[in-house]
Parts: C-alpha cells; sequence; structure tokens
C-alpha cells in the first residue's frame, strides 16, 4: 500500500457496490431497492428531488443509517457485516456536509488533525504535516491557527474537505456541499472538488448544481421516490434525458422561472 | 389637558423619583435606630465569635459545599447518561431518583440521614461531614444529572455524525468532541448549582455537631444566644455567604459571554 499523504496529484481510490438496498423510516420507505456500482476513481453524482433518497443512499454508504436490506461493499469491507470494523471502514470513507459539521472548539489545523492522532494514532508532527498539505491544496494554507467561525461558509467547507481528505480516504462522499453556502463562495468548494476528481478520488456527490455534475461527473443517476430512474454520462442524463420524471425535473431545475404550476 | 409626549416622559419620570425617595425617607424616620444598631449591628461585641468563624465556620461551610458538589457532580453525571441510556430501566430510575430529590426540601433529606437512619438502624453513626455530604450531594445531583443531560444533548448531532465519519468510536466521539463541547454549556449552570449548594450547607445547623464541624450557620445561631449582640451574628455570618457567592455569580457571568461569543 502506497502512502499517497505527500503527492497532491493521485489518490488511491476504492470503488463501492451497492446492491438491493432497502431503507425505510417506519412506514416511509425512503430507498426501495438501490442497485449501484461505482469504480475506483470514478465521479458519480446523484441528482433528484427532495425526498428521492439521494442523501440517505449516500448516508447508508459509511452507515450513518442503517439499511434494513440490502449489500454494501466499500474498498474491501462489507459494511452490512455485522461483524465489520465500522471504525476502520469509515477511515477509509471521507464525508463532507452540508452543513460543515466543523469542530467549533477545536483550531482548522485541530480539526485536521485530531483524527490523525487520536484515530489513526499518527504522531503529531506528521498529523501537522498531513494537514498542512491538505489545507494547501484546499487554499487555506495560513488558516491553520483560526477557529471556524471566523471563516466563511466557503471556508469552512474547505476545512472540512481538507479534514476529510486528512484521513487519507480511498472514496470520498459529498453530501449536497454547497446547498448551505452563500452563492459567490460556492465557486470556490466546486473548484476544490473538480481539481479533486481531476486527481483521481472516487467521488459520490449529491448535488444540485447541474453545471458541475455536467462538467465533473463521469455518470449522472436520477433518484426519485427511492429508486434509480435514469443514470448515464452527464451529457445524456442532463442534456437529453429519456425519462419523464427526468425531463420534468430538469426543467425545473434548469429553468425554475417557467414552472408551470399543475391543477 | 392633552400633554406632549416629552411632557408625559418628563412626569412619568418625577413621579418615580418622588416615590422612591418618599418610600426610603418614610424607612428611614420609622425605624429606631438605637434598637437597630443594638440588634444588627453591634459588631463591637462580636469579639468571642472571632477568629473561629473564620477559620472553622467559614472553612467548613466551604468544605462541605466542596464534598457535595463533588459527589454530586459524580452522582449526576452517572444519572445523566442513565437517562440517555438505550436500556429502558436506566431511563426509568434516573428518571424516579431526579423527580423524588427534586420535589422534596434538602432539609427533610439531612433530618433523614441525620437524625432517622440512626434511629431506624441502630449502631450507624456517621460523622457529621459524611451526613452532609451524602444529604445535600443525592439533592444536587438530581438537578446536576439534568442540567448536563441538556448539555450533552445541546451539542448538534452532526458533531457525532462528523466524529464518526472520521472514524472514532461512540466513546472517543463522547470524549473529544462533544464534552468539550457541552462542558462550555453547562459552566455557567453547574457555577449555580455550587452557589445552591453553599447557602444549603446552612442546613447542616440542624444537626448536632461537634464544635470542629460547626459551619457558619451554626455560628450565627450560638452567637445569637451567647453574645447579647441581638441577631448581629447572623448579619456577619450573611456577609460572608455573600463574599462566596457573588464571586462565583461573577464567574458563571463571565462563561456565560465568553460561551456566547464562541457560539457559531
Amino acid at each position: 500500500m502506497t502512502d499517497n499523504t505527500n503527492t497532491p496529484g493521485t489518490f488511491k481510490a476504492s470503488g463501492v457496490d451497492i446492491r438491493g438496498l432497502h431503507k425505510s423510516y417506519g412506514d416511509n420507505e425512503v430507498l426501495r431497492g438501490i442497485d449501484l456500482e461505482v469504480k475506483p476513481g470514478e465521479v458519480v453524482c446523484l441528482i433528484g428531488p427532495s425526498g428521492s433518497g439521494k442523501s440517505t443512499l449516500l448516508r447508508c454508504v459509511n452507515l450513518l443509517e442503517q439499511p434494513n436490506a440490502g449489500t454494501i461493499h466499500v474498498g474491501g469491507f462489507d459494511a452490512t457485516d455485522l461483524d465489520v470494523n465500522l471504525d476502520k471502514m469509515r477511515q477509509k470513507v471521507g464525508m463532507v456536509f452540508q452543513q460543515f459539521n466543523l469542530f467549533p472548539h477545536l483550531t482548522v489545523m485541530q480539526n485536521c488533525t485530531v483524527a490523525q492522532t487520536k484515530v489513526l494514532k499518527r504522531p503529531a508532527a506528521k498529523a501537522r504535516a498531513v494537514a498542512s498539505t491538505n489545507l494547501g491544496r484546499v487554499g487555506l494554507g495560513d488558516f491553520g491557527d483560526r477557529f471556524p467561525d471566523q471563516l466563511s461558509g466557503g471556508q469552512q467547507q474547505r476545512v472540512a474537505i481538507a479534514r476529510a481528505l486528512s484521513m487519507d480516504p480511498t472514496l470520498m462522499l459529498f453530501d449536497e456541499p454547497t446547498s448551505a453556502l452563500d452563492p459567490e463562495t460556492v465557486g470556490e468548494v466546486l473548484a476544490i472538488m473538480r481539481s479533486l476528481a481531476k486527481a483521481g478520488m472516487t467521488m459520490l456527490v449529491v448535488t444540485h448544481e447541474m453545471s458541475f455534475a455536467k462538467e465533473v461527473a463521469d455518470r449522472v443517476i436520477f433518484m426519485d421516490g427511492g429508486v434509480v430512474v435514469e443514470q448515464g454520462p452527464a451529457k445524456d442524463v442532463i442534456g437529453n434525458p429519456q425519462q419523464p420524471r427526468t425531463q420534468d425535473f430538469l426543467k425545473r431545475v434548469l429553468d425554475p422561472t417557467h414552472v408551470e404550476i399543475a391543477e | 389637558m392633552a400633554m406632549t409626549t416629552r411632557q408625559r416622559a418628563r412626569l412619568s419620570k418625577l413621579i418615580q423619583i418622588v416615590v422612591f425617595f418618599g418610600v426610603i425617607l418614610a424607612v428611614v424616620l420609622q425605624v429606631d435606630w438605637k434598637v437597630l444598631s443594638e440588634q444588627f449591628f453591634a459588631f463591637d461585641k462580636l469579639g468571642p465569635i472571632f477568629p473561629d468563624l473564620l477559620t472553622i465556620g467559614l472553612k467548613n461551610t466551604v468544605y462541605y459545599t466542596a464534598i457535595s458538589f463533588a459527589f454530586g457532580l459524580t452522582l449526576g453525571l452517572l444519572l445523566a447518561l442513565m437517562k440517555m441510556a438505550t436500556f429502558a430501566p436506566y431511563r426509568w430510575f434516573a428518571t424516579g431518583f431526579i423527580e423524588f430529590f427534586r420535589g422534596i426540601p434538602a432539609i427533610l433529606v439531612l433530618i433523614t440521614f441525620g437524625y432517622g437512619v440512626p434511629t431506624a438502624f441502630p449502631g450507624t453513626s456517621w460523622p457529621q461531614p459524611v451526613i452532609v455530604m451524602v444529604s445535600l450531594g443525592l439533592v444536587s445531583a438530581a438537578y446536576i444529572a439534568e442540567t448536563l443531560r441538556a448539555g450533552l444533548q445541546a451539542v448538534p448531532k452532526g458533531q457525532i455524525e462528523a466524529a464518526r465519519s472520521l472514524g472514532m468510536p461512540a466513546w472517543r466521539a463522547m470524549v473529544t468532541i462533544v464534552i468539550p463541547q457541552a462542558f462550555k454549556i453547562v459552566l455557567p449552570p453547574l457555577t449555580n448549582e455550587i452557589i445552591l449548594l453553599t447557602k444549603d450547607s446552612s442546613l447542616a445547623f440542624i444537626l448536632g455537631a461537634t464544635a470542629a464541624q460547626y459551619e457558619m450557620t451554626k455560628f450565627g445561631r450560638d452567637g445569637i444566644a451567647s453574645l447579647g449582640a441581638g441577631i448581629t451574628p447572623l448579619i456577619v455570618a450573611g456577609a460572608l455567604y455573600l463574599v462566596i457567592t457573588i464571586p462565583l455569580s461573577l464567574i458563571a457571568r463571565k462563561f456565560e459571554s465568553r460561551s456566547a461569543r464562541t457560539k457559531r
């Protein structure tokens, strides 16, 4: 296994294999049988209306939600096996949240080192070096001594990405990473994600940014009502959707000023 | 006659001034200053109460408060964790304990352990500090448990999710991420709890005690009988309570403003 921490150009990537995934909250079935394979280094964007189950699917991949049925394999781990070491698995799966979820009582640097030292047992100096590399990668190399509440939303989300990268993940999950941002800071976060995609990171991204999906995703998956309705290369699914539900959704998202309210 | 807004404001202010100083003047004129100074402020007769009021009384008040708080904090943390447990009987026990000890007067608990238990179980006799610690500790644990539970639950769920997503086990996320944030949240209410305990430690005066176990209220009460200075000894004891509690209040307020500033 090669160490990739000091070579910002490339990543050791792993894939995801999801089969027959079901998830319910009480009587509400949110995921109704999802099959999804993501190859190492592939960038897959999940799009769809709110409530379609795309965030739940993403959160199932690192078991923040417990699926009711189905299997998930992530980088050699069987995530749905009750005997799996979830903590070990999660070390390899970076997660970026809509609300950033930075640790407010820790500095930017400590946010990026705390799991390295406490979980991976890296020496403090090594952890700081790794954190510096990743903070530099997201353009915040000079911000290590700040606290999260001293940063803009876009900067906080970039720190969250650096924090996840500092664990040397082989897969990154993004749960609507730009939805809570001021419009003018969306671009800086998307730029970082674009560079990660170029560097070969496996990425599973729930997003409403259609132009980003079109440009960066190898594959776009449209979900609605807990199932995959349509999937394929970004230019096909977004540029020339085949299913009526996909067409309807994209019309609403891409041209929201001309949506007609049905009787 | 209609008044302008400014005239009405002036009149309102004038009335407030007249009432305030009028009441003060009435009290000053009514009071029998000679009796007052003999009964309340006969500091010259307090000689015999010093230095024991400070070296024994103040020391014991602080000591009883400290051990009660230490016991209450430990038990309170345990109860808070029980109240959040997935195993229902733990929750039931914690809820029952908290409701019971929050609902009865502390002095009943003190009497129970001071007089009731030794009567019911002949031969058991705890030293006074232990009785105080157990009684006030049990009562404060009930309040502290609720404070700690609220503090732990006030830390957003996303913090735990982020920590777990980085591969931290549940206990590590609790110790490194949740508790430090909860600690900041509960510092002001915990400081208030110490203030309440400081005052409640005065209840120890109902227990039989050796001279070395007297706390400030006991000194004050005995001083009324022996010194012939009216209730002056209690006034002095009361002032000493303020010497402890007012700085604690200021500390609590400082914590409050600091955590307000670092809030996201």
